[in-house]
């Protein structure tokens, strides 16, 4: 099935929220931190020009709690008076004229005394650079399975390794924009690109002291999120509303592509240490890893991307002995937040980096030494869950092989290294794993809900708060429900993502909105059909049934409803990080072939072949979509992709210096699927949105590893970072 | 830059869509701002506003040009044609190829496809991916993109059976 807004799309008739006529809308903007850390002494508003046109917002005309609502409320939504990060919101400011508004906010000066930043997320703070409990710690989490420190003793090999990732902006193409304003009713209602209504909800409710039917939410198509609009949009949101409650007017805040880039969340940098012991015949014993994120000045998401992150931290293999610790502390950084892969990409990256290393320090080819310690039904993973999903990994791993001509690459390199005076190839493998939907008890904890309506002429609706982000959510709920319901697609309709029509499904987030929440409109669409007392009904019989209903109760609307309840047999273990932290999860085999060219050192991919195993596919191209993208994605993040940071704040803010792969900068990106049917995922499939994130980075730096004979270890691989390691190297 | 809401306007002559226009600009106005703020043409979008991410891309006099680099001054003359003149019907292979995710870059692809697809001659010089270089998709990996360019004019994709196809094994 094509997708549904695929022709608006295409044709530009979509319109997003920059695109919205709005009448009598002021523009909204926003005045920031120039200074990392320090108390906010006074704002300073030009005495010359005429302020009486503008409507201006500081931290007193905030009433209720100065928070923004995430998992703790530490953010403030204007600072004061301390700020912890450049770019940090200090006023806001609303004007009719969106010029006019722009000169006025270059005439507002904030005044702060300056405290010592703690800027570097690997060293340990002075004193003076402590603003969290004794340490900056936010949150510190650890795994244990069997006896680490035993095992190492009698180990034939011990191996040891440090990797590091850098962060990572999202480059949605579509820039963060928000409209608010108060309805009729008094109402505050904020209307933008989103990927998650319910979180700015609880935003709104936890600021303004409202009950949920006082604050509305509406999602507007939304030009790529990512991750970068899980969690902010509820910052611009309460912004945008601050300014229409005082103005009495809607207001639009639309960002720039520089402020979205200075302001907004980015992947969390991530440093990785692992010391592995290994048996002669190559059987890993045990894993010891330590992870320390950057959380950088506020919480936001920095608990959850830990955790997801030590989780994924040993791989998809089975090790009798794993201890797996885990920090993310705080800077003075703009805060780190959603990324997809969300942690995982981070470890995934370390970890697939010293299977290399390991491998090749205990003289096995990478691939048997993968190939003897991937998980096996019946094993168990880090934090004890036994796997047992049928799924054929080892095919996976032998596919990818084939697909790539792995073994011909390394033989065809090999010569072509040999002769080549200034270029070298290599070929590079990553095996990996995503854990599908929320860790642990997320999802008992979100309690979502679906619902699938009937409505009067025999048709019916899907309404849910997932959001279409340009995955493909509108097509694929489409074919879910049409599919269950057994009727034509075009007799389903889509309501739109609004908290005032629509019941919370959860976030669109964690790879779980096909899997869960499409899960959902499944049951909610048997519940219809008990409902309207057709249970067997499909088709036309399901559309008179609809109707009849309907008829009978003038006024009414049969609602089918289903609400998340666990697949049987999953217990986690919060307190111990014990036990089965997904219902289930994905698996893959990624090859890259990379060339490096000497005279630039610049590295390029050749070829990509991606082979995963997502449960049952819904739809082939968009389900081979999100494999394209977020290995181009990931590509980026592994070559090219360098958040430059002064003072904690991102110095080259620009599309024109933070560089993105182009068409040009990428191979064909060749995707396969391996379909294990998922039971408690709609029409067996399971998560699939950021698997393809996980293992590019750690292929091509295997690859390029590959090419050069030496331990590329940290991303990205600019052609400085390759120009370093080869220079390092012929001094070594 | 003053802040006074009276601006000096300057009056240009141009097609836009096929029609011709006189219009009152502000000299400080990008042919983005133009077309988007003024004419209701929304099509484009403002990605970067410094060209680098081609969101804006219309053509000007027959070729694609990125609109936040344009001032509306220069298009006095000229013929604009923005991606809502496109015949819809032509938009066919981009739509089954899946060249579209979230739709913010797409408008500017479009108007990049369309124009390789009227210039084929200018694959004797660069690929379809050097061609499609000036835009940035951060959704589709370009896969999507570059086969339903492909088959636009008569080529198979980049990988022959799989393109756009099924690509599910097992």
């Amino acid at each position: 099935m094509l997708r549904i807004e695929g022709l608006a799309k295409l044709t530009g008739a979509e319109r997003y929220v920059d695109d919205l006529p709005m009448d009598g809308a002021l523009w909204g903007m926003t005045v920031r931190s120039e200074v990392a850390r320090g108390v906010v002494r006074s704002i300073e508003f030009d005495p010359a020009l005429d302020w009486s046109s503008f409507t201006i917002v500081t931290p007193e005309d905030i009433t209720g709690p100065n928070e923004v609502h995430h998992i703790e409320c530490d953010q403030p939504i204007l600072a004061s008076p301390e700020v912890r990060h450049i770019g940090e919101a200090v006023a806001l400011l609303a004007h009719e004229d969106r010029d006019t508004l722009r000169a006025a906010i270059r005439r507002v000066k904030v005044n702060i005394d300056h405290l010592p930043p703690a800027l570097d997320y690997r060293v340990d703070p002075e004193p003076d650079q402590i603003q969290r409990g004794e340490d900056n710690v936010f949150t510190e989490l650890r795994i244990d399975k069997g006896g680490v420190d035993a095992a190492f003793a009698g180990a034939a090999h011990v191996v040891e390794g440090e990797y590091e990732c850098g962060a990572q902006e999202h480059i949605y193409i579509e820039p963060q924009g928000m409209i608010a304003w108060v309805d009729d009713n008094g109402v505050v209602c904020c209307k933008g690109s989103m990927q998650c209504p319910y979180y700015v909800v609880s935003a709104l409710t936890h600021a303004f002291g409202r009950p949920e039917e006082r604050v509305r939410v509406i999602q507007t198509p939304t030009g790529g999120g990512f991750g970068g609009k899980e969690d902010y949009p509820s910052v611009i949101a309460l912004h945008a509303a601050l300014l229409a409650i005082k103005a009495g007017r809607p207001v639009r805040i639309i960002y720039d592509r520089d402020e979205d880039m200075l302001a907004t969340t980015k992947r969390h940098p991530a440093l990785m240490r692992h010391r592995t012991a290994v048996s002669a015949d190559g059987k890993l014993l045990a894993q010891d890893i330590d992870v320390i994120m950057d959380g950088g000045a506020y919480v936001t998401l920095s608990p959850v991307v830990l955790s997801r992150g030590i989780i994924h931290g040993a791989g998809p293999y089975t090790c009798p002995n794993v201890r797996i610790r885990g920090r993310a502390v705080l800077t003075n950084t703009t805060p780190f937040g959603a990324f997809r892969g969300f942690g995982a990409p981070q470890t995934h990256f370390a970890n697939e980096r010293h299977m290399d290393a390991v491998a090749h320090a205990i003289g096995m080819d990478p691939v048997q030494f993968r190939r003897i310690n991937i998980i096996r039904d019946g094993e168990t993973t880090a934090t004890g869950q036994v796997i047992r999903d049928g799924a054929d990994r080892i095919g996976i791993l032998d596919s990818a092989l084939t697909r790539s001509r792995y073994r011909q690459l390394q033989r065809e390199h090999a010569d072509f290294n040999a002769s080549s005076p200034d270029k070298r190839r290599g070929v590079g493998l990553a095996y990996f794993h995503h854990g599908a939907g929320f860790t642990g008890a997320g999802e008992v904890y979100l309690s979502s809900i679906a619902n699938v309506a009937g409505l009067p002429d025999g048709s019916v609706e899907i309404r849910a708060a997932s959001t279409e982000m340009g995955q493909g959510k509108e097509t694929v709920f489409t074919q879910i429900v049409a599919n269950r319901l057994g009727i034509d697609p075009a007799r389903v309709r889509t309501a739109t993502p609004d908290s005032s029509q629509v019941p919370n499904s959860g976030p669109t987030v964690a790879s779980r909105t096909t899997m869960v929440v499409g899960h959902l409109l499944e049951r909610a669409c048997d519940d219809l059909r008990t409902i309207i007392g057709a249970p067997d009904a499909r088709g036309d019989s399901l559309h008179a049934a609809i109707e009849r209903w309907c008829d009978a109760n003038p006024g009414a609307e049969p609602v089918g409803a289903a609400r998340y309840r666990p697949p049987p047999g999953v217990h986690w273990d919060d307190k111990a990080y014990k036990g089965d932290a997904y219902g289930t999860y994905t698996w893959a085999a990624y090859v890259a072939d990379v060339e490096i060219d000497l005279r630039t050192c610049a590295a390029t991919v050749r070829a990509f072949t991606a082979v995963q195993d997502v449960g049952a596919i819904v739809n082939p191209t968009l389900a081979a979509g999100q494999v394209h993208g977020g290995v181009v994605q990931a590509i980026g993040w592994a070559l090219m992709e360098d958040c430059v940071w002064r003072d904690g704040a991102m110095a080259n803010n620009q599309l024109t210096n933070y560089i993105i792969p182009t068409a040009d900068d990428t191979p064909h990106i060749d995707a396969v699927f391996f379909q294990t049917p998922y039971e408690f995922g709609a029409m067996g499939s399971k998560g699939l949105g950021e698997l393809p994130m996980d293992g590019p980075a750690p292929a091509i730096a295997n690859a390029i590893s590959d090419a050069l004979g030496l331990a590329a270890n940290r991303i990205p691989l600019t052609p400085e970072r390759i120009f370093t390691l080869l220079t390092n190297a012929q001094h070594a | 830059m003053p802040n006074t809401p009276e601006q000096h306007t300057v009056t240009i002559a141009c097609t836009i869509n096929g029609r011709r226009l006189s219009l009152g600009v502000n000299p400080a106005w990008r042919l983005l701002d133009l077309l988007r703020d003024h004419l209701g043409l929304t099509g484009a979008k403002e990605g970067c506003g410094e060209g680098e991410c081609g969101a804006c891309t219309v053509r000007i006099d027959g070729l694609p040009a990125n609109s936040c680099l344009v001032l509306a001054v220069q298009a006095s003359g000229r013929s604009i044609e923005t991606v809502e003149s496109i015949d819809p019907a032509s938009l066919g292979f981009l739509h089954a190829s899946g060249a579209t995710q979230c739709g913010a870059c797409t408008p500017g692809v479009v108007i990049t496809a369309d124009w390789i697809r009227r210039n084929p001659d200018a694959l004797e010089h660069a690929s379809v991916r050097a061609l499609m270089a000036g835009n940035l998709c951060r959704c589709t990996g370009y896969n999507g993109i570059i086969d339903g360019v492909m088959a636009s004019m008569g080529f198979p994709g980049e990988a022959g059976a799989c393109a756009g196809g099924d690509p599910c094994e097992s």
